[in-house]
């Protein structure tokens, strides 16, 4: 009997941990010195901390350099952070950041090789193959996750449909007709398309569907069950973030113990959030996340502000690379709402352009039939009160409009009465997120 | 000639009329004429009241988003195309109505309209021009 499990690179999945550590410490100074010749946010990082390249003896040497941030992104906004001329990008991505402003990556041709690899190992190791027919439903675009898993696939020599997002019924038809059997989404969309289908009287079996890789949005083991329930598929987890690289990061294999980390290609650490101390192998913590062999965006101590922990025990599957579980939340006010990163300043930012005044304002999260939805209060003052309907009303589509734009995410604006926002010790409680109750 | 009108933003939940109204009351103000224009979320109610500087000032208190207009009264003979004539001549004279609103005299001969225009003085000149009867604003906060 052929055994279910598939790797890829079985020389880079399961290397001995004595050999992933040499390998790292190599490629680490590689890097080190990469970043110290060319960013200079890096050189003076370098200074400031009194630690060069050259010092780094072991892994453990890395600490006394500090983090790299979400800050220093936004400050060398756009390109600042590249350690290579344009003329050897091919690629651009970017995410949200922090404010108006978007975080910008990039990659060279080697990046983006290694990328399509550390895809096509998770792709494998939940079981996709060339005779495939990859359903990608993430939107195409800045956002990693399309680009990321259409590369995976076709390295692999599966059949991509770059159908992206959207258009429910459009995307069951092609689920039917073209008959997809790997499906490419985030979780939530996932039910969305079970639920969509239950409705229309289509039979999960019928179709040819048979995994499903979910990503780009924190998911419980409950939707995981749900989800294999309802597709009748196998439904596997992977976690990456654009300013490292994008999908890729870590996966599951078939046996959904913890996603595989790509240490060869990445160096995690677990930290306590609040003081930045390393904490000991096994403990529950911020994961910061060191490059390796990154050319165009190589990064150093980025704080990732997830919380996770790792497990180094080696997994049934014979893969020795570290596993990292679902995360737990995150350590910022981050929010993910339809896969797509909303920090609560962003919304901020755009009310204060509006009209010169910062009303007060909290959003409200939820999740209706399987879609998240987003709705933000703004409490009416002086300032946005207008005698008039129809200039009230354009106010909350402007505020509308602009929010789209800026978190590339639909909001709904909904005026309140000033104080009707509950304040915790005289703030605002900015966020309620119903999705987790 | 204008008078002046309360506005207030509300949202469209049970209670929060009769909330004002009570303030208003507890405060010994009255209302003369109200109009209140809704969508499914929000409102905003418009009054006039004989003492709007007070209305003002505990509205503000109780923490309602409050602004004052200057709108202007019109009398209208309480009959079949009453009104027919002033709307000819504002139209005549290209002045833009935003709302208005109507109520009777407590006499019940005449009708009062109030109307907020994009541009109260040249809505004034015009009516005055055709003969229209502006009501002053004492007239209408002591009706």
């Amino acid at each position: 009997m052929n055994s279910p499990v598939k790797i890829l690179n079985p020389d880079a999945e399961c290397l001995p941990r004595e050999e992933i550590l040499q390998l790292q410490l190599k490629r680490l100074q590689e890097t080190l010195s990469l970043v110290a010749n060319k960013v200079p946010c890096y050189q003076s990082k370098f200074k400031d901390s009194g630690f060069q390249p050259g010092d780094l003896q072991s892994l453990e040497d890395l600490r006394q350099l500090p983090f790299t941030t979400k800050e220093d992104l936004r400050v060398n906004y756009p390109y600042g952070m590249f350690a290579v001329p344009m003329r050897e990008v091919v690629r651009i991505h970017s995410s949200s950041g922090t404010t108006g402003k978007p975080t910008v990556v990039g990659y060279t041709k080697e990046d983006i090789k290694i990328w399509t690899e550390l895809v096509a190992r998770f792709m494998i190791a939940a079981g996709v193959t060339q005779e495939d027919i990859v359903h990608i439903a993430f939107g195409y675009g800045l956002f990693t996750g399309a680009f990321g898993l259409h590369y995976g696939s076709e390295a692999i020599g599966a059949s991509v449909i770059p159908i992206s997002g959207g258009n429910t019924d459009k995307q069951l038809m092609i689920m039917q007709d073209y008959c997809s059997s790997v499906l490419v989404c985030t979780p939530s969309y996932g039910l969305t398309l079970a639920d969509r289908m239950e409705k229309q009287g289509i039979d999960p079996r019928s179709l040819s569907l048979r995994v499903g890789l979910f990503g780009a949005e924190p998911w419980s083991e409950q939707m995981r069950v749900e989800l294999e329930q309802r597709l009748g598929i196998i439904a596997t987890d992977n976690y990456g973030l654009s300013e490292i690289m994008g999908p890729g990061v870590a996966g599951e294999c078939l046996y959904k113990q913890g996603m595989h980390f790509a240490e060869d290609h990445f160096l995690a650490e677990i930290i306590d959030p609040d003081t930045g101390a390393v904490l000991p192998d096994g403990s529950v913590g911020e994961l910061v996340i060191t490059s390796l062999t990154k050319q165009a965006f190589p990064m150093i101590r980025y704080r990732t502000r997830d919380i996770t922990r790792l497990n180094y025990d080696v997994c049934e599957c014979g893969r020795t690379l570290a596993r990292m579980e679902k995360t737990r939340g995150r350590t910022d006010d981050m929010l993910i709402i339809k896969g797509v990163n909303v920090f609560p300043t962003q919304i901020e930012e755009v009310l204060f352009q509006i009209e010169g005044c910062e009303p007060h304002y909290q959003l409200i999260v939820d999740r209706e039939n399987n879609m998240d939805s987003l709705e933000v209060q703004v409490e009416v003052n002086e300032h946005i009160f207008f005698d008039e309907m129809k200039q009230q009303r354009q106010f909350v589509v402007q505020a509308e409009k602009r929010l789209a734009t800026v978190l590339g995410v639909s909001a709904k604006v909904k005026l309140v009465e000033p104080s009707s926002i509950k304040r915790h010790e005289g703030k605002a409680i900015r966020v309620i997120d119903r999705r987790q109750q | 000639m204008k008078v002046e009108q309360i506005s207030i933003f509300i949202e469209n939940k049970s209670g929060r009329l009769a909330e004002i109204t009570g303030i208003l009351g507890e405060n010994g103000i009255n209302i003369r004429a109200l109009s209140l224009a809704d969508t499914s979320d929000f409102g905003i109610l418009r009054l006039i009241v004989d003492d709007s500087k007070k209305a003002l000032k505990v509205l503000k208190e109780q923490r309602f988003t409050v602004s004052i207009t200057h709108v202007i009264g019109v009398e209208v003979s309480d009959s079949p195309g009453g009104l027919t004539g002033i709307l000819q001549t504002l139209d005549k004279n290209n002045v833009n109505v935003e709302y208005m609103y109507a109520f009777v005299e407590r006499s019940g001969d005449n009708a009062v309209i109030i109307f907020r225009f994009d541009d109260v003085d040249e809505a004034i000149a015009a009516l005055t021009k055709s003969g229209v009867k502006i009501l002053p604003g004492e007239r209408i906060t002591s009706i």
